[in-house]
């Protein structure tokens, strides 16, 4: 098995990541912020990406700056929020040719990153505000889109089961902020918010590539230079165990599909021993089409186009995902649960740990060789502050053994039931 | 085998044409940990009305067939084909289209046993009444949360208003009504009719040795019998020039409203020299202007008439085509007005030869950052060699491209007659 090579490189204000690699037609770049979640500032952060990418000191207008990106070979420019345990990263990505593929030198690495550093860097100012005009339309934009989150029910239910399940803990918090928030955001404390993003937020940079290690760090080097350096923060991230008495939640809109989601807690997180016998807990009960959750609810009782499961990494959580009829509430969610029981009376074979194990490996080897893929596997080291590394996860699954699930299973206990499902004496 | 080279993208195909007729690519990428698979039949959602192999009687099959089959070709007598891929460690899937069928897989490991798993459980089909009855429930609920998605209600809501016989307009996987209708006896004629080699196609990239693969795969086709080959008589209603219904208002229960113009496509004069370069144009000139760097993406921006889901396609194949504009919008009626203005604008527009320049960039890194992925190259691959164009040669014609090219295509391209809109409105509460 081929081994990733990482080289860190402690620079001024960030660490440098660099990844050579031989696989793609295309290089990587990823800029990561990192913040613990505060609802104070949290829409201020789903909606500075917005307005980042509308105008720069060097590039009047969106438009102006999308040109120069695609006269760089239509180089691929994306910046996200996401909530990552109880963190908020906000993403610069950007992919562009490798020059080995082009006739001529054209040197796409250092102008795609001086590109980058315009964006974070150099925003179009006016005194000590963000342009207003810019930031009063980004408001809207952002309207709309919390606003059509509400309309993928899939995504609406899985936001309400944290909001539910996660009451008191700051994971509840929405990555994309809140509409009633928006009123109070000026271009003056939204610029303020900024400065103090740049001064304090954890600060990443992942290059990957056919590319000389040395090489990118002084491109890099030369080309972002942040005057500030924080102290890499420690994961603060909470647990909470499951309540004694499982809650409830059913919820009604005008749908055709109901959407039932259970949310359990594992206390299991990215770096903990266990966190090996998690996947492939998850794999055997929710992860494949051959778990049990597909096997039972789907194949068996014909309930459900998908019932799955997914943990996450940082939080410490499980959470299953079905869409039934609405008619099928209390059957599916005993068939769920009745699997649920079976994992943890052991009612899984020797030869579905060793089958799963496999799914898994196979799982992270493909997202492995995906670059965008890597990069996040990557960081889950510097969110965990655990130097486990994809190769070493792998091996730790290969090692996983029957008992080692089962004792996975007995720690995972269900917090809450929410169901969003059709009006009452709605139609059939 | 025939192995062929292409030096700018680094890349060498293998291939062989079976005696039984199915079509085997073979594409090695050692550097990657993953394999990919894909056994596609030329055989869609549009394909309703057809001559079942050796019988002289045309049939209309029920809507949703070709999908449901996707569905149940899974499921043997005595299990579940998803299982034997998890005991080998890979992950399988499948996808039905407007015009083909897709089995595929990806692995890191045991890719021998995956491929042999492959193509047995595709060309070895078991439908009974009750696993049929069975498959009704899952594919309702798939069908009902489609419903829920306006997005896809939307899209498919456009389609709808363009095409007035085509069954391109039909739903790919049916409706909770019309799937009711299918029987096992139906599922083998379309089967039959279908799945014949010499309508298939094999493709695997990543991680394997061609030599040792390619006679894997001829000698599992050769120790299998199949009818001779014969050409498969599909028949499709003609279609009018003009739209079906100009304007078309779903409403849902949604927050946001959307609205999507579309552009029914005149394909009756592609030929398979002058499909590649139409599609292509099509997709630049449209990138040019309603991308974010484009100058109509820009109005609409400042306007206030969309947000970041504002996005477009164009799909062309042998009997139907069609382009898409739009996303979320607060004023559907101002959105579409100015969306088919500048739409009928394009044929006065010009291009400065530097414009022309970084179009031609934009597409040609747009492809190599495609060729990064195994699923991309090999679905690509597929559904462009239906249409007798090699996805490999897609950057020497981008090269080839000239602005005159560019600027006949967009004088002819958009008249009133071939514009449909669909909106998703709020319903009242």
């Amino acid at each position: 098995m081929s081994t990733i090579e990482e080289h860190v490189f402690k620079q001024e204000g960030y660490h440098l990541h660099m990844i050579p690699t031989k696989k793609y037609k295309t290089n990587t770049i990823s800029v990561k912020l990192k913040s613990p979640l505060n609802r104070e500032v949290i829409t201020k952060r789903a909606l500075l990406p917005y307005v980042l990418q509308q105008a720069t000191s060097n590039y009047p207008s969106a438009r102006s700056f999308r040109t120069a990106l695609d006269s760089l070979y239509g180089a691929v420019l994306s910046v996200d929020s996401s909530k990552k345990g109880e963190d908020h990263v906000m993403t610069f990505r950007m992919e562009l040719p490798n020059d080995e593929m082009l006739s001529g030198d054209e040197s796409l690495l250092k102008q795609g990153l001086a590109l980058i550093n315009e964006i974070i860097f150099h925003p179009k100012v006016e005194g000590e505000a963000l342009d207003k005009a810019i930031v009063n339309r980004e408001k809207q934009t952002l309207t709309q889109k919390i606003k059509s989150l509400k309309d993928d029910k899939m995504s609406y239910a899985n936001t309400r089961l944290i909001d539910e399940m996660c009451k008191e803990e700051s994971y509840r918090f929405h990555v994309h902020g809140y509409e009633e928030d928006l009123n109070d955001i000026t271009a003056e404390n939204l610029y303020e918010y900024y400065q103090d993003m740049l001064s304090n937020d954890d600060m990443d940079v992942y290059v990957q590539g056919n590319l000389d290690p040395n090489e990118v760090q002084q491109i890099v080097q030369g080309t972002i230079k942040r005057q500030s350096a924080p102290n890499r923060s420690e994961n603060k991230t909470t647990q909470q165990d499951a309540p004694s008495e499982v809650k409830e939640i059913v919820e009604r809109q005008n749908i055709q599909q109901g959407k039932l989601h259970l949310g359990y807690r594992t206390s299991i997180r990215y770096g903990d021993k266990d966190y090996y016998a998690l996947q492939v807990f998850n794999g055997i009960f929710g992860g494949f089409p051959s778990s049990k959750l597909f096997m039972n609810v789907r194949e068996k009782h014909s309930l459900a186009y998908y019932a799955a499961s997914r943990f996450e990494s940082h939080k410490g959580l499980l959470l299953v995902f079905s869409g039934i009829d609405p008619n099928d509430y209390e059957q599916a969610k005993d068939i769920i649960e009745k699997q649920m029981d079976a994992m943890k009376a052991g009612e899984f074979s020797e030869e579905d740990v060793q089958e799963t194990k496999q799914l898994v490996v196979n799982q992270l080897r493909e997202t492995m060789d995906n670059q965008h893929g890597l990069i996040e596997l990557m960081y889950h080291q510097v969110l965990s502050g655990s130097k486990v590394t994809p190769n070493e996860i792998i091996e730790n699954v290969e090692r996983v053994t029957h008992e080692d699930v089962l004792q996975v299973a007995k720690k995972v206990a269900l917090d809450t039931v929410y169901f969003l499902t059709k009006e009452e004496g709605g139609n059939e | 085998m025939k192995t062929t080279n292409y030096e700018q993208i680094q890349e060498t195909l293998y291939s062989k044409k079976l005696e039984n007729g199915l079509e085997v690519y073979l594409l090695p990428k050692r550097e990657m940990a993953k394999t990919f698979a894909v056994f596609t039949t030329e055989y869609g959602s549009i394909d309703q009305t057809f001559t079942p192999l050796g019988k002289d009687e045309q049939v209309t099959v029920p809507e949703g067939i070709a999908h449901f089959l996707e569905h149940k070709l899974f499921e043997k007598e005595d299990r579940d084909v998803f299982q034997d891929f998890s005991k080998q460690g890979a992950s399988p899937n499948a996808f039905t289209s407007f015009t083909s069928t897709a089995y595929l897989f990806s692995a890191t490991s045991q890719i021998s046993e995956n491929v042999q798993t492959l193509l047995d459980f595709v060309q070895n089909p078991y439908f009974s009444d009750e696993s049929v009855e069975k498959e009704k429930g899952i594919i309702a609920q798939e069908i009902r949360m489609y419903d829920d998605q306006p997005d896809w209600r939307s899209f498919f809501g456009t389609i709808q208003s363009l095409f007035e016989e085509h069954p391109v307009k039909i739903d790919i996987a049916g409706t909770v009504d019309s799937i009711q209708d299918i029987t096992k006896e139906d599922l083998y004629t379309c089967y039959e009719t279908f799945y014949h080699p010499s309508n298939m196609t094999f493709f695997l990239a990543g991680n394997f040795d061609p030599e040792t693969m390619m006679k894997q795969i001829e000698d599992n086709q050769n120790s299998k019998s199949f009818a001779p080959p014969e050409d498969i008589k599909r028949s499709y209603p003609s279609e009018p020039t003009e739209v079906a219904n100009k304007h078309k208002v779903i409403e849902m229960p949604v927050s946001v409203s959307k609205c999507l113009v579309g552009v029914k496509e005149d394909t009756s004069s592609l030929t398979k020299d002058t499909f590649l370069q139409t599609d292509m144009i099509k997709s630049m000139v449209l990138d040019h202007f309603f991308s974010k760097s484009g100058e109509y993406f820009e109005k609409l921006y400042k306007e206030d008439l969309v947000d970041d889901s504002f996005s477009f396609e164009t799909h062309l194949h042998k009997t139907f085509g069609f382009t898409i504009l739009g996303g979320n919008t607060r004023e559907p009626e101002q959105f579409q007005k100015r969306v088919k203005e500048m739409l009928h604008e394009l044929k006065e527009r010009d291009l400065t030869d530097e414009e022309f320049e970084r179009m031609k960039k934009k597409r040609i890194g747009q492809f190599l950052r495609s060729m990064n992925s195994l699923e991309f190259i090999a679905t690509t691959f597929v559904q462009y060699r239906h249409l007798g164009i090699d996805l490999f040669q897609v950057l020497p014609e981008i090269e080839k491209l000239t602005k005159q090219d560019v600027m006949n295509h967009i004088q002819n391209w958009i008249s009133e007659d071939r514009i449909a809109v669909c909106e998703v409105r709020p319903s009242e509460a």
